[in-house]
């Protein structure tokens, strides 16, 4: 079996070119080193789909953005993913910074940026973000700037992608490639893919893979960011608020998440290790300080979790969508900020890579574009809960008592396409353990539904990998063994 | 939807919720217990450890003994309750609405609640341990369902950080499982558990116990492989340079329970700076006939003393029921209880003017641990009402006082009353 497109990674980028490409009759697979989609970058970055005025304009990074955040509308519509448009806010704090907002401002409407706006009347401001900091005075307002949840959005993409007849192979890392007549042969651990056409979306590690056919020409340094998430009830934001940017990132943000909680990050910190995803002392103190400044009435005690991601950023820092010299084989790398609000437009890019390529674009008759709205048991009437139990009590076993997710919610995690296999999956796919108690109470229950719908035993349901096992055996057996070794 | 009707609904059947429907039901008043576990009996189940009981039934019984008293009451009794059942809203006329897979939607419509939800543990977010996010990590509470109901080890070699009674618990328990338990960190100079663990989990087990110190960074990308702990100064600043790195397998947080009062919220009730609801001392929460006890009040030391108190909560709402339910008394006066220097939090947060004849108890804790100090009650006018003296306070200790607030001389006109403890000065060196 040859595919036409083998995607290599199953982040967003990945995910919503498999998406994009499933409209046409093609064969399509995408192999993903971890094991589940969305684990890297996908998973721990702000969320924000960005209007677009903040790239520098010799950069395809800005029209990618600005094209994109249009394209989220029809995409949520279509797909049901959690996105609001709330608007931005960068926050000027010193008249100085006046001047720079302007700027962005009349360079982002003559971009096509709709709604974009200076304020500089205080009371206005603090009427529309009554927790912002007194200090402020103006903003740039771009009421075309929303939040997504970025993994669920991911997910999205993988059901709806896999609906329409992509193939996802997870825990498939891609060891070697070798190009001969044509033909792309990736190898991983668990066996051999042909393909015409190969697609690197492989996130930090795009240059290993690209180094694999020879491809040498860019270098991609980890950039980490760190969070801390708070808690629902600790504090509600109606926008989002970018403080003025600097040179590196676009600063340290006090944003609400797609699920009402507030979040505050990220630093921006070069290292070398592109698996070092560790939070720390001085960066966790950094972006508290830093938010402060834009809120000064953080709900420090209300913290529930803290966490940090790596960007790839590029050397030459845009984002390098390439159809590359080694015919048939497409490089998506370097996707930094904004690659979130980019990916509909970047998806779109690549599709006429493709057909540059010669790659026979004929529509798939059997393409749909919906994904179903999942089922949430918190929006269901008392009457319609009452007859949603009656006809799967599944519905009526809460499991998660922060976040209230009954049972069904679980097993429809499991159970969808590309599903849930571990409790981290299951956790970002439908929230239990999400909460405040952070999986406290729910985690030996998710377990249990694991073992029981993957017919696995309790003690090899994982968190993330196959390393990250919270069960070592039963009781008495560590003991017994002991014994018997003599120790 | 199925529909019941009672006179008290009793939300949790731990050790809070089931003293408290069975003072109700000895009244002759139609009790209804929501628990949403599978079995009656709350935490208390899976503390199979003994000292349970000596003060209420004057003999060491282990967490399953003492709840099976209470449950067995509960049965003779023939108090119904429904299990695997969530309550999911209150309403402001006392509907309360449950879901539980065999019925679907509960409607239950009653003239009392007694909110008996219990606590939850603090989580690493809480306190926010920078490093990796991998497997490992566990609640002791978690551990200790791990082990004991569920029989699986969590881990080979154990961190536990925080010395509160459950981790110092597990310490002993994983021992006998035959883990290794490296140390017990707490970053407090004092134990913040109870001196009879420190002695009988730790002490005689050789485990280290280091205190100052806290878990800086946790190591290991997918389950954990170790911890590095920092040594706090006396304000609790990392002290740079004093870092160790310990390798361990699991990492088990005891650094403190919240009152778990979602519900409580969500029914429109205040909070209390302890987490847990403002209540008088009917133990009657800001909404008329909502009450309160347990650990979704306050966090107790010994069940014991949750039995004591839901049994207090019982009988105040059967007076409600029988005198002040349904008949339009007006919104009495009450002197407000306010915690000062080195006081925690004090409940209850309220007295009623009309109840200042009566005995009164007060439970409060302290901030820091305290020797030969004085307990004062000032009112507005910072004119000393009441005071007494006492040998040593610590956190983990709650301190109780059974008071008759007339006979120590409050008078009706007071407005609130200030808790204090104070180092005794030099003066008095006579012992209490």
């Amino acid at each position: 079996m040859i595919y036409d497109v083998v995607i290599i990674g199953g982040g967003v980028i990945g995910c919503c070119i498999a998406r994009t490409l499933s409209k046409y009759d093609i064969k399509i697979a995408l192999l993903e080193k971890e094991a589940d989609i969305a684990s890297g970058t996908t998973k721990a970055n702000s969320g924000v789909v960005h209007a677009g005025y903040a790239a520098e304009r010799e950069y395809i990074k800005r029209d990618m953005c600005i094209k994109g955040n249009k394209m989220y509308t029809q995409a949520a519509e279509e797909l049901n993913f959690p996105f609001q448009r709330i608007g931005s806010f960068v926050v000027a704090l010193e008249d100085g910074q006046i001047k720079e907002l302007e700027e962005e401002r009349n360079n982002g409407i003559q971009d096509g940026i709709i709604g974009l706006e200076l304020i500089l009347d205080k009371t206005k401001i603090k009427h529309m973000e009554p927790n912002l900091t007194d200090d402020v005075v103006g903003v740039l307002h771009a009421p075309s700037a929303g939040i997504v949840s970025p993994y669920e959005m991911t997910f999205a993409l993988a059901e709806n992608a896999a609906m329409n007849g992509v193939k996802f192979f997870r825990n498939h890392k891609v060891r070697r490639i070798r190009h001969q007549n044509y033909i792309f042969e990736l190898k991983t651990k668990k066996g051999v893919f042909k393909a015409h056409n190969v697609i690197n979306a492989a996130g930090l590690f795009a240059s290993k893979i690209s180094k694999m056919v020879g491809l040498d020409y860019f270098d991609l340094m980890p950039r980490k960011g760190e969070y801390i998430l708070f808690d629902r009830n600790a504090m509600h934001l109606n926008k989002i608020l970018f403080p003025t940017a600097t040179k590196v990132s676009k600063g340290i943000l006090v944003c609400p998440t797609a699920h009402g909680n507030t979040f505050v990050g990220p630093n921006a910190q070069n290292i070398s290790d592109k698996e070092d995803t560790t939070t720390t002392e001085a960066g966790l103190k950094e972006i508290l300080e830093g938010a402060r400044k834009l809120v000064p009435k953080l709900p420090g005690r209300a913290s529930i979790r803290n966490f940090a991601g790596l960007r790839a950023i590029p050397n030459t820092y845009d984002f390098i969508i390439d159809n590359t010299d080694v015919y048939g084989f497409i490089n998506v790398a370097g996707i930094l900020s904004p690659g979130l609000t980019s990916c509909y437009a970047i998806a779109e890019r690549v599709t006429e890579y493709l057909e540059l390529l010669g790659v026979d674009l004929k529509s798939n008759d059997k393409y749909n574009p919906i994904r179903p709205k999942p089922e949430l048991f918190t929006n269901f009437s008392k009457d319609e809960l009452d007859q949603k139990i009656r006809k799967d009590p599944a519905w009526g076993r809460i499991i998660c008592r922060c976040e209230t997710i009954p049972e069904k919610e679980i097993l429809n995690a499991i159970h969808a396409p590309v599903g849930a296999t571990t409790v981290d999956g299951v956790k970002f796919r439908c929230r239990p353990g999400m909460g405040r108690c952070q999986g406290g109470f729910c985690r030996p229950r998710v377990m249990e539904i694991l073992a029981r719908e993957l017919n696995i035993p309790y003690q090899e349901v994982t968190k993330k990998s196959e390393d990250s096992y919270y069960l070592i055996s039963k009781t008495k057996d560590e003991l017994l063994r002991k014994i018997e070794s003599g120790e | 939807m199925k529909s019941y009707k009672a006179d008290v609904l009793v939300i949790g059947a731990g050790a809070a919720g089931l003293a408290a429907a069975i003072e109700v039901k000895k009244a002759d008043l139609k009790v209804l217990i929501i628990e949403r576990d599978k079995e009656l009996g709350g935490i208390t189940l899976q503390c199979i450890h003994n000292g349970f009981g000596l003060k209420e039934f004057e003999e060491e019984l282990t967490g399953p003994e003492y709840a099976q008293r209470f449950i067995n009451q509960v049965k003779d009794l023939k108090i119904p309750y429904i299990l695997d059942t969530m309550v999911i809203e209150i309403t402001k006329d006392k509907k309360i609405y449950a879901i539980n897979n065999k019925e679907g939607l509960i409607e239950v419509s009653v003239k009392a609640i007694i909110l008996a939800m219990g606590c939850r543990e603090k989580t690493r977010g809480a306190i926010n341990i920078p490093g990796f996010r991998p497997a490992g990590i566990y609640t002791a509470g978690q551990a200790q369902r791990f082990v004991n109901i569920e029989g699986y080890l969590p881990g080979h070699t154990f961190v536990i950080l925080g010395s509160g009674d459950i981790g110092m618990i597990m310490a002993r328990r994983l021992t006998w499982e035959g883990c290794e338990v490296k140390a017990v960190v707490e970053i407090q100079p004092y134990v913040s558990g109870l001196l009879r663990n420190q002695v009988q989990c730790l002490e005689d087990y050789d485990i280290p116990l280091i205190t100052s110190y806290t878990v800086s960074k946790i190591h290991g990308a997918d389950r954990v492989k170790g911890v590095t702990i920092t040594k706090v100064s006396k304000d609790y600043d990392r002290i740079i340079g004093s870092e160790k790195f310990i390798e361990c397998d699991t990492l088990l947080l005891s650094v403190g329970l919240i009152p778990e009062n979602e519900l409580t919220l969500q029914a429109g009730a205040t909070l209390s700076q302890n987490g847990g609801p403002l209540v008088d001392n009917n133990l009657e929460t800001t909404i008329e006939g909502i009450f309160a006890c347990g650990n979704v009040l306050q966090v107790h030391d010994l069940v014991d003393m949750v039995t004591s108190e839901a049994k207090r909560a019982g009988k105040n709402v059967i007076d409600y029921i029988q005198n002040r339910y349904d008949k339009s008394i007006t919104k009495e006066e009450k002197i407000k209880f306010i915690p000062g220097e080195n006081i925690n939090y004090v409940k209850p947060d309220h007295v009623n003017k009309s109840d200042i004849e009566s005995n009164i108890i007060f439970n409060f804790r302290v901030k820091y641990p305290d020797r030969r100090v004085i307990i004062q009650f000032k009112d507005e006018n910072n004119k000393v009402i009441y005071k007494r003296k006492k040998v040593y306070v610590i956190p983990s200790e709650m301190i109780e006082l059974d008071l008759n607030l007339k006979e120590i001389g409050v008078e009706m006109t007071i407005k609130e009353i200030r808790i204090e403890v104070i180092p005794r000065p030099e003066v008095l060196i006579e012992e209490d």
